[in-house]
């Protein structure tokens, strides 16, 4: 619930914050609307287009509409997946629209108690710091080794969580041992010729539910010739406070991976998380305004590459040689690696090298699974409908092993494949685990 | 503001969830592709059937509630803006594909059928559909057949009127009639079905439709031809059709379109020649050949520094998928993009080029020029913006005079878009009192109460006329 006062602030920001010139330049063709996941799930509904949306943020802004809870649940149910963008003639910068719109409703509003705990929790205390997320994934680690997990399926204890989250509990990975987080050089050297000193990025959950991914994709660099630097100092990229209104949080995290960065003298910064990727390489977006770091940020933006882009483009699929037992294969691309950091092509070269897959392209493998961050927490109905439909079209394929490039969407497929019990039979994997196992060493 | 007793009469009639006044929806409807018409009705409706239709209608006009039936919202002449509130209504619930009948070669659909579905359903079974509106992946049939929608394809095939052939109309009282049917002949009494079409939503409801269906071509072939010159590029198409050749798709883009389509869609378009004509013939591969070649001859003769053929289907599909955002496109530019669709005789054309130049620098306004050239249907479009009042102004004059000019060359004020809230203060300058008064008469027998999107097509005061000296 939003107060009236409440309410008379977040339109006065609105009308001063929010950008005129992008409310504008959508000149409302409807482009985007074939395109938007939650506008096909919702039967067309209009408020839940980009189109919709825009409107409505224009109209706040304009002062024609309060900010009501209809508005905000338009806001809270996009995805924000930002595919309205590259199919926008216009070149609406939609999710930055989103972001701040979201921004200035989150600061104004007074969140109910548990509500602000957790978030104050989550977005000031666990991802900014990863001894602590270390330390949440060992709980976990201990809650999967120690019996208690067992136990706690045994008992049906995990009936008492929503249908969803019982799910979810039985599809999370294996997660690493503490001492296996925590002890890793930070310099790798390239094998073979070494041809660019690259920097790795390893994102906070990366780097402990899915750190198997993370070596693979260390040595996939490797073996492509990259000298490697993990800079010590990097911390989460911040998009989980940028996607939930939490600006100043997201800003914080920004400066730190930049000074992390700049401080190594490296030719690309190289992620395996596209939703990562797509909050680093708009961090000239996030800072602009602060003139110290805009062109900081710039200059970091320029240097961010996908782990998949990388190999390609130093033709690590023509110099190793990749096979695998006969097998099909299907993509699910990551939203915001191909609408935001523009890679969809490299990832499918890369599979499509391997010797004995069967690629299949997916029907709309360019459509939101319904992760988005914790989107299928917080929005379970609509991102449980997109699932359904996505595992639709991924049961036509055929497919034994599902690839994805980013821990949400892997988990969110996991999710997917364990709600069709087709867990005999089908897979999803992050695509670096698949190209370790494929290098034939 | 609907009065407590209408609403619950229509909450009765659709059900709750598919009845909303809320803010939030109302506002979401209060728009269409439209620049500068924005108004909010008075509640949204999705009815089921066309049993709710009617109850619908009969409500409305028993209280005298405007009703504006609305596609997707992606046409250009303000037709689906609620300029008078009321309700808005959707046929989100009505979409559906009925039939494919492959003996009559014909289809029935639901208004709310999206276009490209049509189109792709209907191919799989080696038929076609050609009319092809840019927004198709977008847009209804029910609203193409509202605003009688062309496309790329216009030009060898027609707009929307040429391929419906049947109606089911729920009439602003409250009576369903059915019109045409699955018939190569008909001419039993006044053709009511092309009466409806194109009508804009003025005159009845359409609730379903049957179309004609046509083999699918052999071979489509697509080629670029590129010049530095403006006017030989129009020459050229004056000289195709008089050399009666009748492509399938003869489209014109000029220079500042080339560049914001490229910047968009990355297609290796040419951004350095002043203009390409984006032509394609389809048929059988031995007419297509010599057409494509004789076309190609012309295009030369008259100064097209190149001429390029597209290698693969994929490269054709996707220079006409990059004609399709023109419109959009420009609003790269500047925020505001407002286009028009005067429409002259084919041999005209390369006239109304030079004009459309001449009345940009005339007032100082910057003007893109792209559209289905072989139709004699150009979309000059006035790159602008909204909040710079002295220059909407002149934009407005702009517009006046190039109406005036296409009219002066026995043209018309659109071809293909509609009429709709913003073109109907000039309607009369084409069709005169006398037509207009014949116009008024249909719509007084249909819709004496004037329920059925009230304020579009009749304007409350017809524009001046300016003089132009050309």
């Amino acid at each position: 619930m939003t107060t009236v006062q409440e309410r008379e602030t977040i339109a006065m920001q609105f009308a001063e914050k929010m950008n005129e010139d992008e409310l504008l330049n959508c000149m409302r063709c409807g482009f985007c609307l074939p395109h938007c996941p939650t506008y096909i799930e919702s039967g067309l509904k209009e408020s839940h287009s980009p189109r919709g949306r825009i409107a409505l943020m224009k109209a706040v802004a304009d002062g024609v509409i309060e900010p009501d809870e209809d508005v905000e649940r338009s806001l809270s149910l996009c995805l924000g997946c930002r595919a309205c963008e590259p199919v926008c003639p216009s070149g609406v910068k939609y999710g930055h629209l989103l972001e701040e719109a979201r921004d200035i409703i989150h600061q104004n509003k007074k969140h109910s108690y548990p509500v602000r705990t957790i978030r104050k929790a989550v977005f000031s205390g666990l991802f900014p710091h990863q001894e602590r997320m270390q330390a949440m994934t060992s709980l976990l680690g201990f809650y999967q080794r120690s019996g208690l997990q067992y136990m706690a399926r045994k008992t049906g204890v995990l009936n008492l969580l929503p249908d969803n989250l019982a799910t979810m509990e039985k599809v999370l990975p294996k997660v690493p041992k503490k001492s296996e987080m925590k002890n890793r050089p930070t310099d790798l050297p390239a094998i073979g010729t070494p041809l660019k000193k690259v920097a790795f990025f390893s994102g906070c959950l990366m780097d402990t539910m899915f750190l198997e991914t993370n070596k693979a994709t260390l040595k996939l660099l490797q073996l492509a010739g990259c000298a490697i630097v993990i800079p010590k100092s990097q911390a989460c990229c911040g998009a989980l406070h940028g996607h939930s209104g939490e600006k100043a949080g997201a800003k914080q995290l920004a400066k730190r991976n930049i000074e992390a960065f700049e401080a190594e003298d490296v030719d690309y910064i190289i992620t395996n998380a596209g939703g990562c990727g797509a909050f680093l390489i708009d961090y000239d977006h996030l800072l602009q305004g602060e003139r110290e770091w805009h062109d900081r940020a710039i200059a970091f933006k320029n240097k961010m590459k996908d782990i998949s882009q990388i190999l390609v483009d130093l033709r690590f699929q023509e110099k190793v040689r990749l096979k695998l037992p006969a097998q099909s294969v299907t993509f699910q691309d990551s939203c915001h690696l191909r609408n935001v950091m523009n890679t969809s092509l490299a990832p499918r070269i890369l599979l499509q090298s391997i010797e004995g897959i069967d690629f299949r392209e997916m029907k709309d493998a360019d459509r939101c699974c319904g992760s988005a961050g914790i989107y299928n927490i917080v929005e379970s109905e609509m991102s449980m409908n997109i699932l359904d439909s996505k595992m639709e079209h991924t049961k036509s394929t055929q497919a034994d092993i599902v690839v994805t490039a980013n821990p949400g969407c892997l988990l969110q497929m996991q999710l997917g494949i364990e709600r069709e019990n087709l867990g005999e039979c089908t897979k999803a994997v992050h695509i670096a685990d698949l190209l370790i196992k494929a290098v034939a060493l | 503001m609907l009065t407590k007793q209408v609403k619950q009469l229509l909450l009765t009639i659709v059900g709750q969830g598919n009845y909303d006044d809320s803010k939030v929806e109302c506002l979401v409807y209060s728009y269409d592709a439209t620049p500068g018409f924005q108004a909010m009705p008075d509640a949204v409706i999705k009815p089921g059937c066309t049993a709710e239709v009617a109850a619908i209608v009969k409500v409305c006009n028993e209280y005298n509630v405007p009703i504006v039936p609305r596609g997707s919202g992606t046409n250009l002449s303000g037709g689906t803006c609620p300029t008078e509130g009321g309700l808005v209504l959707l046929f989100n619930r009505m979409n559906s594909l009925l039939e494919i009948d492959e003996e009559n070669l014909t289809a029935t659909v639901q208004p709310g059928l999206i276009t490209l579905d049509l189109i792709s359903a209907v191919e799989e079974k080696g038929v076609f559909y050609p009319p092809d509106p840019s927004s198709m992946k977008i847009s209804t049939i029910g609203g193409n057949i509202n605003e009688n929608s062309g496309g790329l394809r216009g030009l060898k095939y027609g707009v929307t009127r040429d391929y419906v052939i049947g109606l089911e109309v729920v009439l602003p009282n409250g009576d369903i009639i059915r019109t045409g049917g699955k018939l190569a002949k008909d001419v039993a009494g006044y053709d009511l079905t092309k009466l409806f079409v194109g009508s804009e939503g003025t005159l009845g409801i359409v609730t379903e439709a049957t179309l004609k269906l046509i083999p699918m071509p052999e071979t489509t072939k697509t080629m670029l031809a590129l010049y530095q010159d403006l006017d030989a590029a129009a020459q050229s198409v004056a000289k195709i059709i008089s050399n009666k050749i009748i492509p399938v798709t003869l489209e014109f883009l000029d220079r500042p379109t080339l560049i914001v389509v490229e910047d968009f869609a990355k297609i290796g378009m040419p951004t350095n020649v002043e203009a390409v004509l984006l032509i394609e013939q389809d048929g059988p591969p031995e007419v297509v050949e010599r057409d494509m070649k004789r076309m190609a001859d012309i295009c030369l003769e008259e100064k097209a520094v190149s001429v390029e053929i597209a290698e693969t289907e994929s490269a054709a599909v996707a220079l006409k998928t990059a004609r399709r955002t023109a419109l959009s496109a420009l609003a790269r530019l500047k925020p505001t993009t407002i286009l028009e669709d005067a429409t002259v005789p084919r041999s005209e054309i390369a006239k109304m080029v030079r004009a459309i130049n001449e009345i940009a620098d005339k007032h100082n306004v910057d003007i893109c020029t792209f559209g289905h050239a072989g139709d004699g249907n150009l979309h000059p479009t006035c790159i602008t913006d909204a909040r710079d009042h002295e220059e909407m102004e002149r934009v407005e004059l702009a517009f006046a005079d190039i109406f005036a000019v296409a009219i002066e060359l026995g043209g018309t004020i659109t071809g293909e878009h509609g009429v709709g809230a913003m073109k109907a203060p000039y309607l009369e300058w084409k069709l005169k009192k006398e037509g207009m008064d014949a116009m008024r008469a249909i719509k007084q027998a249909f819709d004496p109460n004037n329920i059925m999107n009230p304020g579009k097509v009749f304007a409350k005061e017809t524009r001046k006329r300016v003089v132009v000296s050309s």
